[in-house]
């Protein structure tokens, strides 16, 4: 089946593109990139990246802009996900919805709507297991956002390694946070993978936390060989 | 031993990552009597037979095949073993048993009013329950309605046996549900 891959350059989605590559065809990745920072659906720091991370997998993307209003920026996906099904003849959509019902609802309709498939492969599944899963399959992930005490800005650039993974799980079971930030207390990049022709190589990154928020923020990255 | 059915079509393996692996992994965590995932299209008797506890799961929206294949889950009338119907499973409850199979859309999260808690596997805690369908269900008097939304019976059991059904998809908001049972 052709698909399209709702994607933001985190690890829930590219590992959602993963999954469907493994038996499936996958035409194009969509990403949106809203102005809005607390849009339900979208916001995600370093979006601007997400063209070097399809150039590095070698899929051609489609990006459309929205300004984050509630409604609208669903109607800017449906936008996006009709330009892909002309563009590409795609027949689906598939995304890194893990529990959001509010996410996931709105993706369904809209696949409703267009008569198209909508696949979410990591729904319901446990946050640790999905860590275990990008070290598994030896994808390079940097935490790119903290978004709840106690992360701080240590947290900010550093890998999703064994010992990261641990030290989220010990402070999920301290302070009732999702050790895989599915409730937005953490957001990823993903630098590199088996699936990558080349990696990402951050030039510059700048640290921006107050309030127990913070981005890292990359001004400067690149494609490198691998 | 928990027989739990996958109605995905066949080659949806993203859809049985989405419909049947949460069922799976919410029975596992505290199952010692044993479990297997079977597609619907093979099932024997003998697995029937050997299963005390069935679970028929859901499948995608767009994926209307187990409607074709209704004759598949005749067992259903002489099973004596206990069954839970989700979504897609409910469905093929609803006609084995004379009912209709019906066009009704719901996508999302829907409110919940109890009706007949003789029905009920277990109260539902949150009166919610996260839907995604695009065809309910008309029943024969054969069942209880335990529960319904503004637009569906969304919960049901047949009256003489241990047989329920779901409209919704209790991996999502209801997991209790499927601890109980």
């Amino acid at each position: 089946m052709k698909l399209a891959v709702l994607f933001s350059g985190g690890k829930d989605s590219f590992l959602a593109y993963l999954k469907a590559k493994e038996k499936n065809e996958v035409a194009c990745l969509i990403s949106i990139v809203s102005k809005n920072e607390e849009s339900y659906m979208f916001h995600t720091p370093n979006i601007h990246l997400v063209d070097l991370n399809a150039q590095a997998l070698e899929v051609p993307i489609i990006k459309v802009k929205t300004t984050g209003e509630k409604e609208k920026e669903l109607a800017d996906l449906k936008k996006a996900i009709k330009s892909a099904i002309k563009k590409y003849r795609i027949e689906g959509i598939v995304s890194g919805a893990i529990a959001s019902t509010y996410q996931a609802s709105r993706l369904q309709k809209i696949c409703n709507d267009l008569d198209i498939w909508c696949f979410n492969p990591l729904w319901q599944r446990d946050q640790v297991s999905i860590l275990n899963e990008i070290i598994s399959k030896k994808i390079k992930v940097i935490i790119a956002g903290v978004f709840a005490y106690p992360l701080d800005e240590t947290f900010l650039g550093k890998e999703l390694d064994n010992d990261m993974i641990a030290k989220l799980i010990k402070l999920s079971e301290e302070y009732k946070i999702n050790p895989a930030g599915e409730g937005g207390e953490i957001e990823t990049l993903v630098l590199d993978s088996p699936l990558h022709k080349k990696r990402l190589e951050i030039k510059r990154a700048e640290k921006e936390y107050k309030n127990h928020a913070g981005i890292y923020k990359i001004i400067d990255a690149e494609l490198a060989r691998k | 031993m928990i027989l739990i059915i996958n109605m995905c079509k066949q080659g949806l393996g993203l859809s049985y990552e989405e419909f049947v692996q949460p069922i799976d992994d919410i029975v596992g965590k505290d199952n010692d009597s044993g479990k297997k995932v079977v597609h619907y299209l093979n099932i024997n008797k003998k697995m029937i037979d050997k299963a005390d506890k069935i679970i028929i799961c859901g499948t995608a929206l767009k994926d209307n095949d187990y409607i074709e294949h209704i004759e598949k889950f005749q067992w259903l009338k002489d099973t004596e073993s206990k069954v839970l119907g989700i979504c897609a499973g409910a469905q093929v409850i609803a006609k084995v048993f004379g009912g209709k199979i019906i066009k009704n859309k719901e996508i999302g999260v829907v409110d919940i009013e109890i009706i007949d808690k003789r029905a009920l596997i277990t109260d539902i805690i949150k009166n919610q329950a996260y839907a995604l369908h695009n065809y309910g269900i008309k029943l024969t008097d054969s069942f209880i309605i335990g529960a319904k939304s503004k637009k569906s019976t969304q919960y049901f059991k047949h009256k003489e046996k241990e047989i329920y059904g779901v409209l919704f998809h209790p991996e999502v908001l209801n997991k209790e549900m499927i601890w109980k049972f």
